[in-house]
């Protein structure tokens, strides 16, 4: 079983030379850490950045240079900033590459609920809905599991949608999943230690297994 | 063409209640912290307010939450704000959560003359109930009007006496676009110049969208998370 660390050290598997990427709150934020040395890649920013560096040591955070998170940040060498309507137009036509972000629920198809639980949590959907509506390549970073124990793997979401049909590929503490075009969740990969049973057991939506499914290679 | 006002106080005098203010900042970043204080100082009410988020719960928008003053936010994201979800959840405040790039470009729409856009951004969510969509490529889009706002109130990192702004790292996001959409757009700045001071290359707003503008004396600019990483 992974912890978020581990987590985020395998999607960054994902991460190819060249490519841009958007990385959401919680554990895709910890991706960025683990972006192979020399692989050039460039982290876009909602807010208005491309090129988010490393958090600045004590005494060099800027008020005025913020993640999407919130977080105090530095720039990378030839960084650049833009206004929000630039950031989602970049979003919307398809320029970021990748997008990482985190989730309540996956369904079986795709959709994706991740900014509202009805009567309980009201935050607000943020860049959420705009990235996935558009995003070519989507991965979602969760724990495959609720803190009550239910599986977030499901047949049809029920919480509030963000989108629909557009989530590509789920990294969870237990395994790699794709979701397929025609439905259902793929197992590709197993986290070390992790059974077929035990993510057969944690997951409510349709899991199809084929062959024998390798462990994750996280070196 | 002189846009220059005294104060906080005198740029927000005829803000009125009822009225539909949009509120430049991402968080508590480039937020136009001395007009929020001029209007709790003011105590007007009643208010709209279009803005990103709904500032924290001592800073920013959430001190004219406190205080009762604000009627609706159309936000994107409230998620730092215990008095905000309290007054959401228990009803007394009226709030319309949007993506965030649909609330950046019904700003920017406004700004350019344009009624509506179209985006993909909601589609099949809540968000899109009882809106007008179109298919275009094959992909369904949501009709998204253009906010009318009677004031837009910005921050700047430098600006002249022409109303031309210039903004700083991420503290830019929704100002300049929020500048083009106001009836009335306010600009507080850190620096205020005299025109012709400023590369007219540099400016990011033109003082033509621009019509009160002065320089705060004592930006607080809090940081909401201070985040850092341990020196080798």
């Amino acid at each position: 079983m992974l912890d978020k660390n581990g987590i985020a050290k395998r999607i960054a598997r994902e991460v190819r030379d060249g490519y841009y990427v958007n990385l959401g709150i919680g554990i895709p934020t910890l991706v960025a850490n683990y972006i192979p040395e020399g692989m050039n890649v460039v982290l876009q920013s909602e807010n208005g950045l491309l090129g988010i560096g490393p958090f600045p040591f004590e005494g060099d955070e800027n008020p005025d240079l913020i993640n999407a998170g919130k977080q105090t940040i530095t720039t990378t060498p030839g960084s650049s900033f833009f206004d929000s309507a630039m950031s989602f137009g970049m979003i919307r036509a398809g320029k970021v590459d990748l997008t990482i972000l985190g989730a309540m629920e996956v369904s079986e198809n795709g959709d994706i609920a991740n900014w509202k639980i009805p009567g309980k949590m009201v935050k607000g959907m943020g860049g959420a809905m705009d990235l996935v509506a558009s995003a070519k390549n989507i991965v979602v970073a969760m724990q495959h599991v609720n803190k009550a124990g239910e599986s977030k793997l499901l047949p049809q979401c029920s919480l509030p949608l963000t989108g629909v049909g557009c989530v590509k590929k789920i990294v969870t503490e237990l395994a790699v999943l794709d979701v397929l075009p025609e439905g259902g969740f793929k197992l590709l990969e197993r986290a070390p230690g992790v059974s077929v049973e035990t993510i057969q057991q944690a997951t409510a939506g349709k899991l199809l297994i084929e062959g024998d499914i390798p462990e994750m290679n996280l070196d | 063409m002189n846009k220059v006002v005294a104060s906080a106080q005198e740029a927000i005098a005829d803000i009125h209640d009822g009225a539909v203010l949009m509120l430049g900042g991402f968080g508590l970043c480039g937020i136009p912290e001395h007009c929020i204080a001029a209007l709790v100082e003011k105590g007007v009410k009643n208010l709209t307010c279009i803005s990103n988020n709904a500032g924290v719960d001592d800073f920013g928008i959430g001190l004219m939450l406190q205080k009762r003053q604000v009627k609706k936010m159309i936000s994107s994201y409230v998620g730092e704000n215990a008095e905000f979800e309290r007054q959401l959840l228990s009803g007394e405040l009226e709030v319309e959560l949007i993506p965030q790039g649909t609330l950046a470009t019904r700003c920017m729409a406004a700004g350019y003359g344009m009624p509506a856009i179209f985006t993909p951004a909601g589609v099949g969510t809540e968000v899109a109930e009882g809106k007008e969509t179109r298919i275009f490529n094959g992909k369904e889009y949501l009709l998204e009007y253009a906010f009318d706002a009677d004031f837009a109130i910005v921050k700047a990192w430098k600006g002249d006496t022409m109303g031309n702004l210039i903004f700083k790292e991420t503290a830019r996001n929704f100002n300049p676009m929020m500048a083009m959409a106001g009836k009335i757009t306010i600009a507080e700045v850190e620096e205020l110049v005299p025109a012709g001071t400023l590369d007219p290359d540099h400016i990011h707003t033109p003082g033509i969208y621009v019509h009160r503008i002065f320089q705060g004396n004592h930006f607080e600019k809090r940081i909401e998370q201070r985040t850092l990483r341990q020196r080798p």
